[in-house]
């Protein structure tokens, strides 16, 4: 089936013309069609039309022998993600009607890789979240059920329309963007792989800003190898991002399959939090025995920060968002509540448009920079930060990566964990540290637990080495074997 | 401290220090490369960096660094090798941000001083606190519409720098001779062009009063004064307000205020309850602003020469008063004209042409150095044909408002009009004659002993001459025929 | 330090948020249990730490100063909810 491919595969079936792209991006349209309804993973799909277009061309460049690294791939693209004439809405009221007069770089990239995109993907409201349930389109259904039990569950978060969309055959791969874990934690959750790259991999520009110092845009795919082939057509520099890396692009998918031999792989011991279920840990110590057949070295290391990273994450995160978002203020774009005075458009439109997430962050951030708590908050946090990067330099002056789970739990139902925010913030606790220091993290399904749900481990690695990430990702993926379908899926009684 | 303000309860002396915004001279924005050019249809200068679109990113322009260092290293500054932007927080319809970028705990220059004179000749040293860049606001027009006001972003995101001084200031005069000093230096550099009718630059004036010897009190800051008079006026007005609230037992509130010319007063804009807490941190989007000391040396060495330097190298080279010198690099363009002209030739002869003749030929005719209808080549020429004997002095004027009138040279005015100076002895000789002759009484007078009476047979001879009798010659002459 | 309901409308007057005493109410709880969790970090020693800025990883490149965009009033425009001819256009402000 079409829709049950990984990147590689379509790559292959199409260079091979077993099926043209037109085939693949009608049977993802069609698999769009009956099931998005439920899982509401797009907020836009694209005009059929437009998207056969895109999939014609790309068959006349196999045709000609001239296809590109992504030709004909059918994907979705978070929302968050501003699109030449598509409406990017952040999946907020906000930007509802918001047409961007231009292409984000890292979306620019992957037309240029021939990729087909098939809509836009939900997300919580500006990235803001860990359960796609802030959204004013919306909360996005994770495809996965527990096993005698209908319960809907929540897909993670932010990009949680991408995680389910690639999940359940509405799309081969999608963007994603990782601020604190919006990658990985939904990649986990649904059962497939999320990579987050190094900050500076991608170019954040034309991406619609959540937290400047960690946002980073990766992929999220079916397998090892397609993020790294999805990740080399979206890195690479771009001069109109400051913080954009001018390192030369590896080819990514290479680098799995590599032997792994030898390599050291460490353990933190902070994060075997408290509190941890028993099956996380069980899976845990699976993927380390995993490692260590395929010829890894295990190294028990300490990260003595790791604790502190999520208080600092929701200290310098909002503080960045309340900021960032000060530009929407119903002027020059987006939605505006009229008022009579200037400052009543200011704050009725700001109201009116953000949900309460958002603006909670905005009033945190706030006031956190404001006179009298600076010093106390943000300014102490900068500085938490600077040993948190700091324990990871130098327990990569030991190992190669880490390996960590990517989620305290399992995908949880609506409804659990919503009351106090901070139980919620604590489902990034294993993702935040990595983003805090800017290291590359990648989540990788492995196995279900009793219930049948997906969990997934993470691996860490050095900045910019995304290639040892991916291979031994590669040997985890290859060790698990992990082959398990959800039960919304566009192959399921077909 | 000569200015003091006499209250009832004793004298006061006044604390200034100036915050000035100067327009970087660049051909983009600050942070984007939209154009900065003056005058252009609203928004036409705007990319959409400016107008803060979802996603979008700024990336410095190298050359506002750079015009940043050089201005630094004009004010003998120190240049901070790593500076930082932070965000400034605040919500205005001119902001499409939210918040303007700018430099506010590591800005790119530190300490600095400027020399100001004053119309007594002394000199004062005024201390620079920083010099830091920041990006420029919309404009809001408000005269289009009864209930709308209209937002140009063609402004938003020019590079500004941000000069400020040390409360050092103590006079109204002293300001103003800081700010001409400091656009003085400014276009000199080629920095900024010191335009304060276009808002190129502005001032914010802080001012507070105290009693001699006691430390500072309560100042408060008036915000965008756009002429060099007005901030001396505010600056008068405002502490005399001051004054008067502490002589009646009352308190000065640290606040905002504006200058209302037309009134002639300040008036409150914001009181420190509603002031901005601004909410500065670290610009994510930025990384650490760092330059190499070679780059900053090599700005230096290519610095263009500045006013202080010239105007010492003037009086050196060119043998002119401290006075004159100070005059003439006034304005560059000044400087250089003068310096065409005075190049090999005699300099104090060229400096009165320049400031005496030139200047009020400008004058009449309303033109600038840069339209000068005679240009400083030309000028030359005529101070050549007086110093080889061609014309003299008097003449020489009369050659200059033709050259004033007509543009021509001035050899071509001395040739058309027959000014050549005239040396032919017998021709002065006869002249000479023929005025002894019609003034036969006055020769006798003359020779009874009324001296005095030599000047008028000069003047005689030379209007027999029609003035271009050389008059060495006709001194020499008129001596020995009169004496003989 | 506990968060008070006059600092809690202080800062979303600071946030341009215009919110009901009720949702401020709300607001106020919700941001008082974060500040106490975040407030673990007073137990982290940073003597001596420098804050880290960003993610440092390389130095601010700089462009060249030359003209590449604006000339774009239509795509800048096309957006606004409101706008007159060539502006953008607010409720009149007078300072």
């Amino acid at each position: 089936m079409l829709t049950g491919l990984t990147l590689t595969e379509a790559r292959a079936g199409l260079e091979a013309r077993k099926f043209s792209a037109r085939e693949l991006a009608q049977a993802h349209l069609d698999a769009i069609g009956r099931l998005n309804k439920q899982l509401n993973a797009y907020i836009t799909v694209l005009p059929e039309q437009d998207v056969l277009a895109a999939a014609d061309a790309a068959d006349a460049r196999y045709t000609k022998g001239e296809a590109r690294l992504m030709d004909g791939l059918p994907v979705g693209v978070k929302d968050l993600f501003c699109t030449k004439g598509v409406k990017t809405t952040a999946a907020s009221k906000m930007l509802a009607n918001f047409v961007p007069p231009y292409e984000s770089s890292v979306t620019a990239r992957l037309l240029d890789a021939g990729s087909v995109f098939l809509g836009k993907t939900n997300l919580d409201e500006f990235a803001m979240g860990s359960a796609n349930i802030t959204s004013a389109f919306g909360s996005v259904l994770n495809p996965w059920k527990r096993q005698g039990d209908d319960a809907a569950l929540v897909p993670g978060g932010s990009s949680g329309g991408s995680a389910a969309a690639v999940a359940a055959g509405l799309a081969l791969a999608a963007t994603g963007t990782d601020t604190g874990g919006s990658i990985r934690q939904p990649a986990a959750f649904c059962g497939i792989v999320g990579l987050k790259p190094t900050y500076g991999r991608c170019s954040r520009w034309g991406t619609i800003a959540f937290a400047s110092s960690l946002d980073q845009a990766g992929p999220m795919t079916r397998s090892v190898a397609d993020a790294g082939l999805m990740l080399e057509a979206m890195a690479g520099f771009d001069e109109k991002d400051s913080t954009s890396s001018n390192r030369p692009v590896p080819e990514f998918s290479k680098a799995v399959g590599k032997s792994v031999k030898g390599l050291r792989v460490g353990i933190p011991a902070e994060y075997r939090a408290p509190g941890m279920p028993e099956e996380i840990a069980k899976m845990w110590e699976q993927g380390i025995a995993w490692l260590r057949e395929a010829g890894c070295e295990v190294v028990d290391v300490s990260l003595p920060h790791t604790k502190y990273g999520l208080a600092t994450y929701y200290i310098i995160a909002p503080a960045e968002c309340s900021s960032n978002l000060a530009r929407y203020d119903g002027i020059r774009f987006g939605e505006r509540k009229d008022a009579a005075s200037l400052d009543g458009i200011y704050e009725r439109t700001r109201a009116e448009g953000f949900g309460p997430e958002v603006r909670n962050r905005i009033l945190m951030g706030t006031y956190v920079l404001s006179a009298g708590y600076y010093d106390a908050y943000y300014l102490k946090a900068q500085k938490v930060r600077t040993l948190i990067k700091r324990d990871f330099v130098q327990a990569f002056e030991q190992v190669d990566v880490l390996l960590t789970p990517t989620a305290p739990s399992a995908a949880f139902a609506h409804g659990e964990n919503m009351d106090d925010p901070v139980q919620m913030y604590l489902n990034d606790i294993f993702t935040v540290p990595a983003s805090m220091a800017g290291v590359p993290a990648l989540s990788v399904p492995v196995g279900l637990d009793s219930k049948g749900l997906p969990l997934g481990l993470q691996i860490i690695g050095r900045h910019f080495d995304e290639e040892t990430v991916l291979s031994v990702g590669g040997a985890l993926e290859a060790a698990a074997g992990f082959a398990h379908k959800p039960t919304l899926h566009a192959e399921a009684g077909v | 401290m000569s200015y003091v303000i006499e209250g009832k309860t004793g004298s006061w002396e006044i604390v200034v220090g100036l915050e000035v915004h100067a327009q970087v001279v660049s051909n983009s924005k600050l942070f984007s490369g939209a154009s900065t050019t003056f005058g252009a249809e609203p928004n036409s200068q705007v990319s959409l960096v400016d107008a803060a679109f979802p996603g979008m990113l700024p990336v410095i322009n190298k050359e506002c660094v750079a015009q940043a260092v050089r201005t630094g290293l004009g004010l003998n500054a120190r240049i901070n090798l790593e500076s930082r932007f932070d965000r400034k927080n605040y919500f205005y319809a001119d902001l499409p941000q939210g918040y303007q970028i700018s430099q506010f705990a590591h800005p790119i220059v530190g300490e600095g001083t400027i020399e100001i004179e004053l119309a007594n000749g002394e000199t004062r040293k005024i201390g620079i606190t920083r010099l830091h860049m920041e990006q420029d606001a919309g404009k809001l027009i408000h005269d289009q519409d009864p209930t709308k006001s209209m937002v140009d972003l063609n402004r938003a995101g020019v590079a500004l720098m941000e000069i400020v001084s040390e409360p050092d200031i103590r006079e109204p005069e002293e300001a103003g001779a800081y700010l001409r000093k400091l656009r003085q230096i400014l276009r000199y550099l080629g920095t900024c062009d010191g335009n304060m009718e276009e808002g190129s630059m502005r001032a914010d004036v802080n001012v507070s009063v105290r009693k001699a010897g006691e430390p500072f009190r309560t100042r408060c800051e008036i915000k965008n004064v756009n002429s060099i008079r007005f901030v001396m006026q505010a600056i008068e007005v405002e502490a005399a307000r001051q004054v008067e609230i502490w002589e009646n037992g009352g308190e000065v509130d640290q606040e905002t205020r504006l200058f209302d010319a037309a009134r002639g007063e300040t008036r409150t804009m914001r009181s420190k309850e509603d002031a901005h807490d601004y909410r500065y941190f670290p610009d994510p989007d930025l990384l650490p602003l760092v330059i190499e000391q070679e780059w900053v040396d090599a700005l230096k060495a290519a610095l263009p020469e500045l006013p202080d330097a010239k105007r010492a190298r003037f009086q050196s080279e060119y043998g002119i008063p401290f006075y004159d010198a100070g005059v003439l690099v006034a304005e560059q363009a000044v400087a250089d004209f003068y310096e065409t002209v005075a190049k090999g030739r005699d300099g104090k002869l060229a400096v009165s042409w320049v400031t005496g003749d030139l200047f009020a030929a400008l004058n009449r005719t309303g033109k600038t150095i840069e339209t000068s209808p005679v240009n400083a080549e030309a000028l030359g020429q005529m101070l050549d044909l007086i110093a080889d004997g061609t014309i003299n002095g008097k003449i020489a004027k009369e050659v200059f408002e033709d050259m004033v009138e007509t543009g021509e040279g001035p050899e071509a005015i001395v040739e058309k009009k027959g000014l050549r100076q005239v040396t032919d002895t017998g021709v002065i000789d006869a002249a000479i004659e023929s005025v002894m002759t019609k003034h036969a009484d006055k020769v006798a007078e003359y020779r009874s002993g009324k001296d005095k009476l030599f000047g008028f047979f000069v003047g005689q001879v030379m209007k027999e001459t029609k003035g271009k009798a050389n008059p060495a010659l006709v001194n020499g002459a008129l001596k020995s025929k009169l004496d003989a | 330090m506990s968060l008070d309901l006059a600092t809690t409308r202080r800062i979303a007057k600071l946030a341009r948020i215009g919110l009901e005493d009720a949702e401020l109410e709300t607001v106020r709880q919700k941001l008082d249990g974060i500040l106490g969790w975040v407030d673990q970090l007073s137990e982290v020693d940073v003597e001596g730490v420098p804050p880290m800025v960003g993610t440092e990883t390389e130095a601010l490149r700089q462009r060249d100063d030359v003209v590449t965009d604006g000339n774009c009033r239509d795509a800048i425009l096309s957006c606004a909810p409101e706008k007159s001819g060539p502006f953008y256009t607010v409720p009149k402000v007078v300072e």
